[in-house]
């Protein structure tokens, strides 16, 4: 049989219509009746690997399903994609209804229009702003402006020590200095064992103890106005210090330069391979990895003795994790009821004691679990010796520029070319020259 | 004579005229067939690689991603801003650009020659030639993420095979570091290659298919040895074989992305910072993709001059040949 005119037309229209419908059906979830929605939701990877995130969500998620009618489907993004994938996102208006963000971006992420205000007739909605802490409820947007992400986990930076690591090498408290630490280091360090381990190849924790070392040294990344200045003798200092672990105290493996995943140093303290780790509240994941709860030591992250003149006595960060709404979601009341859910008491006491971090609502510290030593540690840095990164719109840009600067210092520490004072001036420039300015 | 042109005309007279319905359809039925491919190719390549040239004339900062539309534009100051060697971003950008060249050339070197070798060698008929072929061309078939991973596996300090295999035969006496500091170049040189000789070597064995036999007896009688063979009769019966195959590893080689991301991830070691991944980090670190825009123009513009040059040039050593 010949093909007719009309068959012909038909198939080329049927060639040219596929592809094209195919593009024209969104990834995203559409429903617009509230109990069949399906909710997309990107948690960001807070335990010790994004199984064991999706097996603590999960439980969760279930009982949220049960009792409103909809689902949500839980992606969870690694730290080193995720602002990647957040950006894309905001770009091309697809993506997630609900997501995790880095507390410290939100002043960025408002920046770019993309999440949902959290008005007060929308935190309403959510039970009110009253009921978070005032703390937590400060690093959700710059100064000024309706946030556009709430409070889920709250987190701040310590030093974890071995207690039976520093019992047996004869020290008997963990050092409150930097040459202290310094000093233990050089009793604990022995064979193959290092006495730190860092994670040379994150941005994320590099730049999260730049900071906090330039708080100390009385150094500042961006001035009053909001520009950028990170070439300063304080910010060079900092990062040298940082350098010096590896290169003249000797106190890191070299190897831990290219600590990238997130979780590798922490995977060698609770592993026994070294003794002290500078990091976030993780008393969650070290339990996972197995490590004898009897010798997780807590202390403040050390200061510089004396404190050089216009430093500031800063252990920590205020780090977390906030929850926002994406502004394309076509779920905004399931999205609102998500939220509500995940920051309700009841979750917050569960799923913060899960992974060792604080709750953000101070109805969850009714809770017993929240009063334990480390806990209280923890609660104590972020209420005295917590500082909050820069709230500037370029926050996000600044994290990854000297991030990234960071670990190519690192690695010429780690390969052995002395990092200089010069040579840090220089990667710090270039760096701000990154931001465009 | 007249009786031919007699026969001529009738030939010409009787012949029936085509059907005009016919003609009309025989006219439009290809370009109707075209338009899929068209459509696809304007929506895959056309539109978005327009997109990226309008971009690199904003100034598309975080401010206007969710509404990029509204962004300012900036006429050349991103094009001024990253051929501006003297400031850090096209220091940067240079820098990124001659170890890509660099790394470019060894890696089309030595994978055309690895290519070229293993196909002479499997030209001829001998046992097991067909399981040699298949071993050549297991990197090229396996799936380029899952190889490279396991890549950087094998290339890292403490845990990683290939310094215990350099330890026990004692050809170092410490653990290298592989994927930082000066040796990553040489590592991605050494992945991008096993992953792309095979590609020539695939190339080139379908090419060598087309030599008639006869040539290479030929070139026997004439007294020429193996090596003369390769000289004069492969070589020369390779050339558009190798003139498109060389273009297309340039271009696959110098615009790689997966291979160097997948083994340094999103933080590249500056002695191998390759140009694609260069542009994408500048873009994301500093949410002015305006800027990236600009990279990838201007990258663009030297793939085209790189490709009309070479074309030109083959095509006239072609003539004079």
């Amino acid at each position: 049989m010949r093909p007719t005119k009309l068959s012909t037309l038909a198939l080329a229209a049927a060639l040219v219509a596929a592809p094209l419908a195919a593009c024209g059906s969104s990834g995203s979830s559409s429903s617009s009746s509230t109990s069949h929605a399906t909710l997309t939701y990107w948690a960001t990877n807070q335990g010790t690997s994004l199984q064991d995130d999706l097996n603590v969500l999960g439980p969760q998620i279930t009982k949220f399903t049960k009792a409103t009618g909809i689902k949500v489907n839980v992606q969870v993004i690694p730290w080193t994609t995720v602002l990647n994938q957040i950006t894309a996102a905001t770009v091309s208006g697809k993506g997630p209804d609900v997501l995790n963000i880095g507390n410290t971006w939100s002043p960025s992420l408002q920046a770019t229009g993309a999440l949902v205000q959290f008005t007060p007739s929308v935190m309403g909605q959510i039970g009110g702003s009253s009921r978070f802490l005032t703390g937590s409820l400060s690093a959700t947007g710059a100064p000024g402006k309706a946030p556009t992400a709430v409070p889920l986990y709250s987190l701040a930076y310590a030093l974890y020590y071995n207690k039976a690591q520093f019992a047996a090498a004869g020290i008997s408290s963990p050092p409150t200095t930097w040459a202290e630490l310094i000093a233990d280091g050089v009793k604990l360090k022995k064979g193959g064992h290092w006495p730190l381990a860092i994670e040379g190849g994150s941005v994320a924790e590099n730049i999260h103890m730049a900071f906090e070392l330039s708080e100390q040294q009385g150094g500042q990344f961006f001035d009053s106005s909001g520009k950028p200045t990170f070439n300063t003798p304080q910010n060079v200092a900092a990062v040298k210090q940082m350098m010096n672990f590896i290169q003249t105290d000797k106190l890191t493996n070299p190897s831990d330069a290219q600590y990238s995943k997130g979780t590798e140093a922490l995977v060698d303290y609770a592993t026994g391979k070294t003794s002290m780790v500078i990091w976030q509240a993780a008393s969650g994941s070290l339990k996972q990895l197995g490590m004898n709860a009897a010798d997780i030591g807590v202390a403040p992250v050390p200061l510089p003795s004396p404190v050089p003149a216009g430093g500031k006595p800063i252990t920590s960060m205020v780090a977390g994790i906030n929850m926002a709404i994406f502004k394309n979601t076509k779920n905004m009341s399931a999205a609102l009821q998500f939220v509500k859910f995940m920051t309700s008491t009841p979750e917050q006491e569960s799923l913060n004691s899960t992974y060792g971090s604080l709750p953000t609502v101070s109805a969850a510290y009714a809770d017993p679990a929240f009063h334990t030593p480390a806990v209280t540690t923890f609660r104590s840095i972020l209420s005295s010796s917590a500082a909050p990164m820069p709230p500037v719109p370029q926050e996000s840009a600044f994290e990854t520029a000297v991030g990234t600067a960071i670990i190519h210092l690192y690695a010429d520490a780690a390969t052995g070319k002395a990092v200089t004072d010069s040579m840090i001036a220089q990667a710090l420039t270039q760096a701000q020259a990154q931001l465009g300015g | 004579m007249v009786d031919t042109i007699r026969v001529e005309k009738g030939v010409t007279a009787s012949a029936p005229p085509p059907p005009r319905k016919r003609r009309w359809r025989r006219g439009w039925l290809p370009y109707v067939l075209l338009i899929p491919a068209v459509l696809l190719e304007l929506l895959i390549h056309i539109i978005p690689m327009l997109a990226g040239v309008g971009i690199s004339f904003l100034q598309l900062t975080e401010l206007y991603l969710s509404n990029w539309r509204a962004a300012p534009f900036a006429g050349f100051s991103n094009y001024a801003l990253v051929v501006n060697f003297n400031g850090a971003i096209g220091q940067a950008l240079l820098h990124s650009f001659v170890v890509t060249i660099l790394y470019t050339a060894i890696v089309l070197a030595v994978s055309w020659t690895f290519g070229m070798a293993a196909a002479v060698f499997t030209q001829r008929a001998f046992r097991g030639r067909g399981v040699i072929r298949t071993i050549f061309l297991i990197p090229y078939a396996l799936p380029v993420f899952a190889s490279v991973i396991t890549w950087n596996f094998m290339l890292q300090r403490d845990t990683g095979v290939v310094n215990q295999l350099l330890l026990d035969v004692h050809l170092i006496h410490s653990r290298a570091f592989w994927l930082i500091g000066q040796n990553s170049f040489y590592s991605l040189v050494v992945v991008a290659i096993w992953r792309s000789w095979p590609f020539a070597f695939l190339i080139l064995t379908a090419g060598m298919q087309s030599i008639p036999t006869d040539l290479y007896e030929a070139a026997a009688i004439d007294g020429s040895g193996a090596i003369g063979q390769v000289r004069h009769v492969t070589l020369p019966l390779l050339r558009p074989v190798n003139r498109v195959l060389l273009l297309v590893l340039f271009l696959w080689t110098f615009n790689d992305f997966t291979v160097p991301f997948t083994l340094f991830g999103s933080a590249p070691p500056t002695q191998a910072d390759i140009i694609s991944i260069h542009i994408y980090e500048n873009s994301f670190v500093s949410w002015n993709f305006g800027t990236g825009s600009a990279m990838s123009v201007l990258l663009l513009l030297f793939l085209l001059v790189v490709t009309v040059i070479y074309l030109a040039v083959g095509r006239r050593g072609e003539r004079h040949a």
